[in-house]
Formats: C-alpha cells, structure tokens, sequence
C-alpha cells in the first residue's frame, strides 16, 4: 500500500530500550486512589460509599452525561473514602477518588460473557464498550463508546489501528503489541465489526521490528486487515498526520475522522476491547512505561489504576538521580506532574523521568526568525509568528495565524535553537480564545435575553395600553349609556 | 528574557542553539577571511580587527545603556558575525575609522535601535555597506592590487599599520580599480566589453579572488566552500542561495548573448562583487529574511533582479547592498501573504471540503 509523507515533522532520539523489557505484573498495592475523572468530559458520579465492600471489575461510578465514562473498582476489597487527592496534572491541585483498601485476594464479580461475539450486533458491542468504561488510551482519553456510537450513523470505510507510539521512550504498545498479539488482532476484528469498516490498517512506526513482525503474522489470514510499517517521524501517532499517512486523505479543519470516512483506534484500546468482550471484564488495568534516563530500571508494567506512581518508581528500583523533569505521558507531549504521589489513570501510557541531560533545556534567548520552526510544524503553521503575537497580547492575530489548528505537538519547540517555550505560549492563547469565546457567548445569550424581555415588557405595555383602551372604551359607554338612562328618565319625569 | 517555567511539552529538545549556529557560519567564513588578509596583507588584519572589537565595544555600550543582559546579548556571537561581514566588505586598505564607523552603523543603527537581535528590519552588515559607500564614497572605493603576506610585494608589518592607523600614505602605486568598477567606467566611455576583458584579470583570477576588491568578498570559490558547508549543515537553506544566483545568471545570459558587447558575460556577475558573499551569508540571515521555503525563493529571486538591474543600468558598479536592503523592506509582507497551507485547509485559510461522493459509494 502506498503511504503519504506529511510535512514537517522531527526525529527525536527514540530512546526505546525498553521495548526488551517484557510486560510484568506490579504486586497489588494496599491502597488504590481510583479519580472519578480519568477521561475527556464530565467525571463519573460514585454509586458506593465508604465502607462498602467491592469486588474486582464492580461499577463504582458511572458515566454521567453525554461524554463520560464508567469506572470500575481495579480490585477487591473495602471503600476507605470518596475524598480529594492529588491529581496527575501540573497544578497538583486535587480530583475526586474513590479510595479502596485492597484485601489481596483480586476477586471479580460475576462477568458477562458473551458465547458467541461475533454474533453480537453493532449497538451491542457499543453498549459493552460503554459499559466497560473504555477511553482511548493513546492519552487522549476520549470515551471510545462515542465513537462506536457515531460509527452506526457514519459511513466508516477504513478503520486505523494507531501502533506508531511516537514518543521516544514509551513502549507500552510496542510490548502489547508482541505479547499480546493474537488478542489484539481479536479486539482489532471486533472493533471492525462493531463499526462495520470495510478495511482496517493497523499502522506501526519502523522502530519497533518486533511488533511489526508479531501483527503482521497474527494478521495473515484476514484479508481486509493489512499491517503498515510507517516511517518512524514524530508526530507519526497523531490521529490528523496518520490518516493522512495511510490514506493520503488529511481530515478537514473542525471536522472528525469520521467525517471522511476514516476511525482511528489505538492498539491498546483494542486490547481492551478484545478484554470487554470477550472476558466480559471492564477496563481496570493497562500497560506503563516506566522509563526515562533517572530511572534506575526502565520496565513496563501492568498496573491497575488507581496505584500511585510512586510504586512503580519503587518497582524501578528508584531514581537514579533528581529527575528535572517527571512526566506522565511522553517526553514530547506529557505532562508535567508535582510529585509522585499521583495516581495512574487510563490515559497514564508512561511514567517517565528525565535528567536536566536529556531535557537540555538551555537559557531562552531572543528570536531569531530562523524558522526551524516553520519547517518542523506537521500542520503547516508559522509558530515564530504565532509566538510572537501571543507575546505581545495580539490574540486574534494568532488565531488569523491558525492557532486553533495547532495540535501541541511540540516539534516547534523541540527545534528551537532559542529554546523559546512555543506550546506554553500556544497552551496559554488556547485558553485565552476559548474563554473569550465563552464570554462572547455569554454576552450574547445576555443581551439577547435582555433583547428578549425588551419586547416582552413592550408587549405587556402595548397589551395594558390596549386593555385601559378598552377600559376607558366601556366606561364611556357605560357613561354615555347612564347618561343617557338618566336623560330619558329626566324626560320621563318631566313628561 | 522573561522566565518562565513552562510546564507544557515538549520537555527534551535537540541540541541547537543561537550560538552554536552564529559560530558555523563565522566557522565558514573563515576561508575566504583568511585568504583576503593574506593577499591584502597587514593592513587588512588590522583593519579587520578594528572593526571586531569596537562592534563590541559599541553593543556592550548599547546593552548598558539600555539596562539589558550583557553577557547573554555578547556571548551569542551574532554582533561578532555582523562585524565581521562588515569587515569582509570595506576595501582592505581603507584607514581604520572606516571600520569603526562600519561597526557602529551594524551594531548601532543596523540592530540595537531596533531591540537588539532578531528585532532588526534590515541586515546589519549591508545597512552599514550601504550608509559607508554613500557618505565615503572615496574610501569606499579605493582598491589595491593583492600584495601577498611575506611575499615580496608585502610592504610588511609597519607600513600596514600606517595604512590603517596612520594619515593616508602615499599609495598611489598599489591602486586600483576593481574589475566592477573598472568595467562601469569603460562602458560609459563607450567602450566594448571584449576591450575592456583584455584590460581585466583572467575569470580564473576571478574566481579564487586574486583581484583587487573588498577583504573578504574576493574569492567566489572559498566563499562558495564555505557555504556548501553551512547547506549541508543545515543552518542554511538551499532556496535563497539558489534563487538569487540563478536569477542573475539567467538575466545576464540574457542579455549578455543578445548583446555580448554592452554586456557583461554571467560569469563575470558571479565571481564579482559581493554576490557570492550575498549569497550564502547575506540572503541566507533567518532574521531579516522570510521565514518560508517560498517566501525564501521570492526574496532570493527579487535581490538577483535587483543586483542586475542596478549593476547594469544603475549609478554604482556594485548593487548587492542597495538590493538587499530594498528586499528586506518587503519581507514583513512576504511573511504575511506567503504563508504555508495549513492542514485540513485550502490555501486561502477555509477548511477542506468533504469528498460528497467516496469510493466506496460508487461501487
């Protein structure tokens, strides 16, 4: 098949030792802070208390609203408490858990399998998926549910599984995808039936041979289901660059995949589709990389969420040195997190620590225009230009400049030889245009509400000014009639 | 610089920096420097180092006076590099205020005024070219034929030291003029340009730069070295160089095969001048010139237009300066107009349309 280069792009180092270190379970810790909110959209609302008893895989909260997700309890035992904890975000301002004291013994509820999956219908699988409280687990977190269900209403031709794991250093994909081969390619299928795609790609970076080699055997047999080796350039594993790479089709500006006929899933996702249906069991587990060059001993573990960093770090042996930098996520696009007592979510693909080595983040200096930056952006932007408006408060200039098409990717600052910070300038003007935007539409829905009672009170005017009308309409009447009683009785009386 | 601990990505980042790129291209300039101080002899190094350190000088001052980091602003090698390609275009034996001044106009009014670096509208160097020819126009264009250190001709160390720091000498034996100006002189007597090229170095002499002409701009082939390296460093890009060389061969093939007499062949345009040097070190500034592959080949193409036009029909034998600052005017705009197409939309900013009809539809 015939792959399409997309503009721009990097090659960071890609760090990927680990892609030898196998898969290892990480022991049960005693204490699980499961957040309510580990997806894009409204947190999920608890339906246990504290001092309830739960088992394995049993609904502890549920999705609330129209983008949202389940979560289920990650292991057996006893609700301590529905109490704030850190959250894995910069701020480290706290989030809502459910915290649950393990009792060790990992029991499951009663899980609903289905004998025959492939038997089941789209809406089916759908609901399963919902129920299961699967999200996209590449990092964006995005309900997969969702896009199950407007995949019943959207033509889906293609269907992508996304095996590119860009980001140097990660490699929980690249693991799952050659340990757990046969049931990804299961989940893969079910995905396709689910969305009724006519074909699916499963598109892997070329830095992971293993991998490549492992899908490509499990897939020999499926005729509709063809394994890409993509080049291996940053940001490969962005939804917009890899649909473009495998269809050469680029997904128009504000609009969805879906809308050209294209679904893209993430191979961990699959696998976690392959354990809702056909285990019956909820998503409460996924693979992290624990890696980075502070960490002692770089691993990938299966970890249930709600486990704290910290013992996975433990797990590793322990820094190596002070990481300057401790992120969940990649080193392109993760983010930044306080300490390590925050826990592993859905989206946690990594927990990765850097030294000042490898951030090499020297002093800013001014910039030069040397527009690297121009040409290390995939999506066609000028970040020079863009940067520079933000910083002098010119935000709907930026936004003429395309802002809201970038993806914050980081290639820009990754090449900047001024070491200027362009995402958290970009990061910064996103949320400024959004709230102005809200405010905008808050002014508006104000003034048309004032609008609106305007001519209310105009009407209940004009209504009133008709009623005394009429009113004094009648009295004239009644008047004119009394006088004129008054008269004919005068004429009587006198006649 | 503000400081900020940014906490979005990306948290690693290759090893470039301002400095590490001011220093490959002083790196690449190296050459063609070393080779015109040879051939000019001491004055050259004295007036070379001149003009170096007052450019310091002048923008340590500049960065006191405006309360600015200093060591930072010095230490990124940009006022050094600057400085220096002012110093590869004044004539080698020009006295040494000639460098001061030339410092100052780069440092002073080519960048500081504007905010330092990556403010400024116009390149330093030819800001400082351009001022100097216009208001010393006798010192600007006082040439002298190549008088190799240690050579026999080398009048040595002290008489180089007079020629720069001393009152003008007696040098009338050693001027010259250079083949650009020599060949303006003798066209406007009417003269045609198989005469003249008798009167003219070899195209050989030409090209290593054993000519009289400015220190440094001399030698087309080491400049030409030097800046393959920088291209296949990446510091610079193709677009720029190529555009501006290929739009003045193409314009004097023009016109020179139409009329070999009245114009100049256009290998005589390429190996004259500051053409090479405008080339690889001047169209090439990231600050001054646009920052996109196209806009990079507009600029290119507009000097090369530029160049020929004012060599041929304008008053002064070299045009590089004068077209570099007239593009660098309108970079701003190129910036603007030529921006590159943005993903999911057309090239006019409106998001693609969806394919109504899809291939599988058709089936």
């Amino acid at each position: 098949m015939r792959l399409f280069k997309f503009k721009g792009g990097v090659h960071p180092e890609g760090n990927k030792g680990a892609t030898h270190c196998a898969i290892e379970q990480l022991p049960l810790p005693a204490r699980l802070y499961v957040p309510l909110q580990q997806h894009i959209g409204a947190p999920a609302t608890p339906v246990v208390k504290a001092g309830d008893k739960v088992l394995k895989g049993q609904l502890i909260a549920q999705s609330q609203g129209a983008v949202s997700a389940a979560v289920h309890a990650p292991s057996s035992g006893t609700i301590v408490d529905i109490a704030e904890h850190q959250a894995p975000h910069p701020s480290g301002l706290p989030v809502e858990c459910i915290i649950i004291a393990t009792d060790g013994k990992e029991q499951w509820i009663d899980l609903d399998v289905p004998k025959e999956p492939f038997h089941l219908s789209e809406k089916e699988i759908a609901r399963r998926i919902s129920d299961a409280g699967i999200v996209g687990l590449g990092g964006a977190t995005f309900p997969s549910a969702l896009k199950f269900n407007l995949g019943l209403k959207q033509r889906v031709e293609t269907l992508v599984i996304n095996g590119a794991e860009c980001e140097p250093f990660l490699t929980s994909d690249d693991r799952l995808m050659q340990e757990r081969t046969q049931k990804i390619v299961e989940g893969i299928r079910i995905m396709a039936l689910g969305l009724n795609a006519q074909q699916t790609i499963i598109a892997v970076e070329d830095n992971k041979p293993l991998a490549v080699h492992a899908m490509t055997a499990a897939c020999e047999s499926y005729n509709d289901t063809n394994v890409l080796t993509v080049p291996t350039r940053y940001p490969m594993g962005s939804e917009k660059h890899l649909v473009f790479t495998v269809t050469g089709k680029e997904i128009p500006a504000g609009k969805l995949a879906a809308d050209i006929g294209v679904m893209v899933h993430n191979a961990a996702t699959a696998y976690a589709v392959y354990d809702a249906i056909y285990e019956g069991r909820p998503l409460v587990s996924r693979i992290v990389t624990v890696a980075g060059d502070a960490i002692r001993q770089p691993r990938n573990l299966e970890v249930l969420f709600g486990t704290l960093a910290s013992e996975l770090i433990d797990y590793c042996n322990g820094f190596e040195q002070e990481p300057a930098r401790l992120l969940m996520g990649g080193p392109l696009m993760g983010l930044v997190i306080p300490n390590v007592n925050v826990p592993i979510i859905k989206g946690s693909n990594g927990i990765i620590a850097l030294s000042q080595k490898e951030v090499r983040m020297g002093e800013q200096s001014p910039c030069i225009r040397c527009s690297r930056c121009v040409s290390a952006c995939p999506c066609g932007l000028m970040p020079l230009d863009m940067a520079a408006n933000i910083k002098a408060g010119n935000f709907d200039r930026a936004e003429d400049y395309g802002i809201n098409d970038c993806i914050s990717c980081g290639s820009c600052g990754y090449v900047c030889p001024a070491n200027i910070p362009l995402v958290h300038f970009f990061n910064y003007a996103k949320g400024e245009l959004k709230a102005r935007a809200v405010a905008k539409q808050q002014q508006e829905y104000t003034s048309e509400l004032a609008k609106q009672r305007q001519t209310r009170m105009e009407k209940i005017e004009k209504e009133k000014a008709a009623m005394a009308a009429r009113a004094a309409a009648a009295k004239k009447a009644r008047e004119a009639a009394a006088k004129a009683k008054a008269e004919q009785e005068e004429k009587e009386a006198t006649s | 610089m503000s400081r900020i601990s940014p906490v979005s990505g990306p948290h690693t980042h290759n090893d470039a920096s301002i400095t590490q790129i001011m220093a490959s291209v002083i790196l690449a300039l190296v050459p063609a420097t070393a080779y015109g101080i040879y051939i000019y002899g001491w004055a050259a190094l004295f007036l070379f180092c001149v003009t170096l350190i007052s450019a310091v000088v002048f923008e340590f001052i500049c960065l006191y006076l405006g309360k600015r980091p200093i060591r930072p602003a010095l230490m990124d090698l940009s006022g050094i590099l600057s400085a220096w390609l002012v110093a590869l275009t004044l004539p080698p034996w020009a006295p040494w205020w000639i460098g001061v001044m030339g410092a100052a106009c780069a440092i002073i009014l080519g960048k500081q005024v504007f905010g330092g670096l990556g403010q400024n509208v116009f390149n330093p160097a030819m800001l400082a070219r351009v001022i100097l020819l216009i208001s010393f126009p006798v010192q600007m264009t006082t040439w002298v034929v190549p008088q190799p250190m240690f050579s026999e001709q080398d009048p040595g160390i002290a008489a180089g030291f007079a020629t720069t720091f001393g009152a003008q000498a007696d040098w009338d034996s050693v001027t010259t003029a250079s083949p650009m100006g020599h060949l303006k002189t003798e066209l406007t007597l009417d003269k045609d340009i198989s005469t003249i090229m008798a009167d003219l170095p070899s195209y050989q002499d030409m090209g290593i730069g054993h000519i009289a002409g400015s220190l440094g701009e001399t030698s087309a082939l080491l400049i030409l070295l030097g800046g393959l390296w920088l291209l296949i460093r990446g510091i610079i890009s193709w677009q720029a160089p190529v555009a501006l060389l290929a739009t003045v061969a193409v314009l004097s093939a023009l016109f020179h095969y139409n009329d070999p007499q009245n114009f100049a062949a256009p290998q005589f345009h390429l190996f004259n001048g500051a053409l090479m040097l405008a080339a690889f070190f001047i169209v090439t500034d990231p600050v001054t010139t646009p920052s996109t592959a196209r806009g990079q080949l507009i600029f290119g193409a507009g000097c090369g237009a530029l160049v020929f036009i004012i060599r041929t029909w304008g008053a002064y034998p070299e045009a590089v300066g004068f077209a570099v600052l007239l593009m660098n005017c309108i970079t701003p705009l190129i910036d603007y107009y030529l921006r590159p197409r943005i993903y999911g939309r057309t090239r006019r900013g409106q998001p693609l349309a969806i394919e109504e009809k899809r291939s599988g539809d058709e089936s």
